[in-house]
C-alpha cells in the first residue's frame, strides 16, 4: 500500500506549488535533523487512504554532495512512490535527476511542470514519447493554475520502476538525455518578450541597482503598513482583553516573589513594555511587538522569493558582500533584520558555510537597528537636524563594512563564491506564498517563543536579585570616563537589552547634548543584540560561536564609544 | 559525454569565460578544477561543448551572469575563470 510519497525535482521548479495543489490546508515544514535544511509535511487522500506526502529539498542529483542533497537522499529512501517535477522549460538539465531516480529501485512518475510557460517560449515536448522512452508516467501540468493535477493524482498509481534504465556513469547519463531529447525535443525560435526584457533590466548593474533600491523602498512601505496595522490589534487585545485577566490573577497571587516574576516588579501596576513579569513582558514582546513585524517580512519575502526577484538581487549585490566574507545572499538578513532582528537571525540560514554565518549574525547584530529602534533613533535626533541621524547611520554603514572585511580576513572556514540558478520571472501562487508564510510564522510561534519568554524570565530573575542594578551602577565610571556620558545611561544599555527602542527613549530624560545622544544611540545599537535576537542568535550559532560574537560585539561598542567621543566631543 | 582528443585542445582561440564581453558567446572547451567543481557546474547543465551568453558582468569584480539555452545562472568570477571557451 502507498504511505509516504515524495516530491522530487531541480530547484525553481515549481515542486512546491505542485505540493500545495496536492496537500489540504494541514501542512508542516520540519527542520532536517542536525541540518538547517528545511522540507515540508502535508497529507492527501488517495482512493479512501490517508497518504503522507514529503516535499524534498530541490536538487540537481542525488550525489551527496551538499546538506541539501543528503537530506533530499535520506528522504528519497523512505518513499513508497516518487513524484518527480520537471521544468519542462529546461528538460535536458532536469532530466539528469530523472534518469538518477529511475535507476534506483522505486515507481517513479513524471509531473512535466510548466508545461505552459514552454509552449509559451516555443519549446514542443513530445510527452508521449517521453512516456515512451522512459517507461514511466508522464504528466504535463501548470501548478500555478492546477492544470494536469488530477491527471497527476489519478496516474499516481501508474508510477512504476522500469528495469530498462541501469544505473550508469555521470558521462553515461548525459548521452542517454542527448538521445532522448533528440526524440522528443523541438524548440521554435521566439523573439525577446517583455520578460527577458525585463529580466535584462533588473540584473543589470546600474538600472539593476535602481530598480532593487525601488523594490526594497516598496517591500519596507507594504511591511510597514501591514505591520503597523497588525501590531495596533494586537495591542489592542492585550490592553482590553489580556490585562483584565491578569490584574484578577495579581490579586488571587498578592504582593511578592511570584507576584514580581510572574507579573510585575511593581505590586499593581502592569506596563507591558517594562514590568518583566513573564506573564506580561515575556509573553507581550514575542507577540505584540515581534509577531507583527515577522508576519508582515515573512509575507514579502516569500513574496520576493517565489516572484524570482531574489537571486537577481543576491547577483547584484555580490560583489560588495563577497568582501564582507559572505556572498550575494548575505543581503537577505540585512534586509530582513532592519525590520526586527529576529527573522534576520533567522535567514542566515541562507548562506553556505559555518563561516559565512557567524559573519552574517555578528554584523546583524553589532550594525543594523530594527525598524522601531530606527524610529526611535529619528524621534531623539530629528529636532537637531538630518546631520545628527546621518551620523549614526554613517557610522553603523562604515562598522558594517569594517569589521565584515576585518571577520572575512580573520574568521577561519571558507566562503564559496556564488553560484545560483536565475529562475525566470514567475506569478506567484498566492496559495504558495500563504503556506510558506504561515509555516514560518508557525515555526516561529513554536521554536522562537519559547526561547524569548525564557530570556525575559532570566531578565526577571536577574534584576528580581539585584544583580542589573549592580552592572548598572559598576558601568557608571566607564559611561562618564570611556564614552563622555552621564552615568545612568548605564541604565538605558541594560534596559536595551530588553527593547532597544525604549532604551533610546530613555536617553531623553538625559538631557544630554545632541552629540552624546549620538554616542549613546549608535552604542545602543551596536554592544548587543536584544533577547528576542540574542536567543534566536544562540539557537543559530549555538552557545560558542555566541560568546565568541558577544564579545566582537562588547568590544566593537567600547571601541566605537571612545573613538566617536575623541571625534565628537574633544578628550 | 565522449572526449575527443581534438576537443580538449586549446588553441589561441580559446579564453577564460570572464575574458568574455558582455554580450558575446562561446562554446565551453574545457572546465578545469576537481572532480566536485566539474559535477557542480554538470548537474547546472554547464558542461563541455554548450554554448554560453554572457548576460552581464557585475563591476568590482562581481560575478558574472550567464545564459544557456532557456535557463540562467550567476557564477562567481573565481569560478568563471575555470572555464574556457571558444569565442564564436
Amino acid at each position: 500500500m502507498i504511505k509516504k510519497i515524495v516530491l522530487m525535482g531541480n530547484p525553481n521548479v515549481g515542486k512546491s506549488v505542485v505540493f500545495s495543489r496536492l496537500t489540504g490546508a494541514k501542512v508542516i515544514s520540519s527542520n532536517y535533523p542536525g541540518t538547517t535544511v528545511d522540507y515540508s509535511k502535508g497529507a492527501m487522500v488517495l482512493d479512501g487512504n490517508k497518504v503522507e506526502i514529503i516535499d524534498a529539498p530541490g536538487t540537481y542529483s542525488l550525489d551527496t554532495s551538499n546538506k541539501a542533497e543528503k537530506a533530499a537522499l535520506d528522504i528519497l529512501k523512505e518513499a513508497d512512490i516518487v513524484i518527480d517535477v520537471i521544468d519542462a522549460t529546461n528538460l535536458e538539465r532536469n532530466l539528469y535527476l530523472t534518469l538518477e531516480l529511475l535507476e534506483r529501485d522505486v515507481p517513479v512518475i513524471v509531473a512535466l511542470n510548466l508545461w505552459d510557460e514552454a509552449k509559451h517560449i516555443g519549446v514542443h515536448i513530445d510527452e508521449k514519447k517521453v512516456e515512451e522512452i522512459l517507461e514511466v508516467p508522464v504528466v504535463p501540468t501548470v501548478a500555478l493554475t492546477g492544470e494536469g493535477i488530477k491527471n497527476l493524482v489519478t496516474r499516481v498509481k501508474e508510477a512504476k520502476s522500469p528495469k530498462k534504465i541501469k544505473p550508469t556513469s555521470e558521462e553515461g547519463r548525459w548521452i542517454e538525455i542527448g538521445a532522448i531529447i533528440k526524440n522528443v525535443l523541438t524548440v521554435e525560435h521566439r523573439h525577446h518578450s517583455l520578460r527577458d526584457r525585463i529580466n535584462d533590466l533588473t540584473i543589470k548593474p546600474f538600472s539593476g541597482i535602481l530598480l532593487a533600491i525601488g523594490i526594497i523602498f516598496i517591500s519596507f512601505w507594504i511591511v510597514r503598513i501591514i505591520g503597523e496595522y497588525l501590531s495596533f490589534l494586537i495591542v489592542q487585545i492585550f490592553e482590553n482583553g489580556y490585562k483584565p485577566i491578569l490584574i484578577g490573577l495579581g490579586d488571587w497571587l498578592g504582593d511578592g516573589i511570584a507576584y514580581n516574576i510572574l507579573i510585575s516588579q511593581d505590586y499593581g501596576e502592569i506596563i507591558f513594555t517594562e514590568s518583566l513579569g513573564i506573564l506580561s513582558t515575556g509573553i507581550y514582546i514575542p507577540l505584540a511587538v515581534v509577531l507583527p513585524y515577522i508576519i508582515a517580512f515573512y509575507f514579502m519575502l516569500s513574496l520576493l522569493e517565489d516572484s524570482g526577484y531574489l537571486p537577481r538581487l543576491a547577483t547584484l549585490v555580490d560583489n560588495i558582500f563577497h568582501k564582507l566574507g559572505m556572498h550575494g545572499y548575505g543581503i537577505i538578513p540585512l534586509f530582513l533584520g532592519m525590520g526586527c532582528n529576529v527573522p534576520g537571525a533567522l535567514a542566515t540560514r541562507s548562506l553556505e558555510t559555518k563561516k559565512q554565518r557567524f559573519i552574517a549574525a555578528t554584523l546583524l547584530a553589532i550594525a543594523v537597528p530594527c525598524m522601531a529602534q530606527m524610529a526611535m533613533i529619528f524621534g531623539i535626533l530629528g529636532k537637531y537636524g538630518l546631520y545628527y541621524i546621518v551620523l549614526v547611520f554613517l557610522t553603523l554603514g562604515i562598522l558594517y563594512v569594517t569589521i565584515g572585511v576585518i571577520l572575512n580576513r580573520v574568521i577561519k572556514g571558507s566562503s564559496p563564491e556564488i553560484f545560483l540558478e536565475i529562475p525566470p520571472y514567475r506569478r506567484p501562487s498566492f496559495i504558495t506564498t500563504g503556506k510558506k508564510t504561515w509555516m514560518r510564522i508557525k515555526w516561529f510561534l513554536k521554536d522562537a517563543i519559547p526561547f524569548m519568554i525564557f530570556g525575559v524570565a532570566v531578565i526577571n530573575i536577574l534584576y528580581t536579585v539585584g544583580f542589573l542594578q549592580l552592572v548598572a551602577n559598576s558601568l557608571q565610571i566607564f559611561m562618564e570616563g570611556l564614552f563622555g556620558l552621564p552615568g545612568e545611561a548605564s541604565i538605558a544599555m541594560i534596559i536595551g537589552f530588553l527593547r532597544k527602542d525604549l532604551a533610546v527613549g530613555m536617553l531623553i530624560s538625559l538631557n544630554l547634548t545632541p552629540y552624546q545622544l549620538v554616542i549613546a544611540a549608535t552604542m545602543l545599537t551596536v554592544y548587543f543584540p536584544c533577547v528576542a535576537a540574542f536567543m534566536v542568535l544562540i539557537k543559530e550559532l549555538g552557545i560558542k560561536d555566541m560568546i565568541k560574537s558577544a564579545i566582537i560585539m562588547i568590544s566593537t561598542a567600547v571601541i566605537v564609544g571612545i573613538i566617536l567621543k575623541l571625534i565628537l566631543l574633544g578628550v | 559525454m565522449p572526449k575527443n582528443e581534438g576537443e580538449q585542445c586549446m588553441t589561441e582561440k580559446t579564453k577564460s569565460l570572464v575574458d568574455l564581453k558582455k554580450g558575446s558567446k562561446g562554446k565551453i572547451i574545457e572546465i578545469q578544477g576537481g572532480h566536485g567543481f566539474n559535477k557542480r557546474l554538470n548537474v547546472l547543465g554547464v558542461r563541455e561543448g554548450q554554448i554560453v551568453r554572457i548576460i552581464t558582468k557585475q563591476p568590482l569584480m562581481g560575478p558574472l551572469t550567464i545564459a544557456m539555452g532557456s535557463s540562467q545562472m550567476t557564477i562567481g568570477r573565481g569560478m568563471a575563470s575555470k572555464i574556457f571557451v571558444e569565442e564564436l
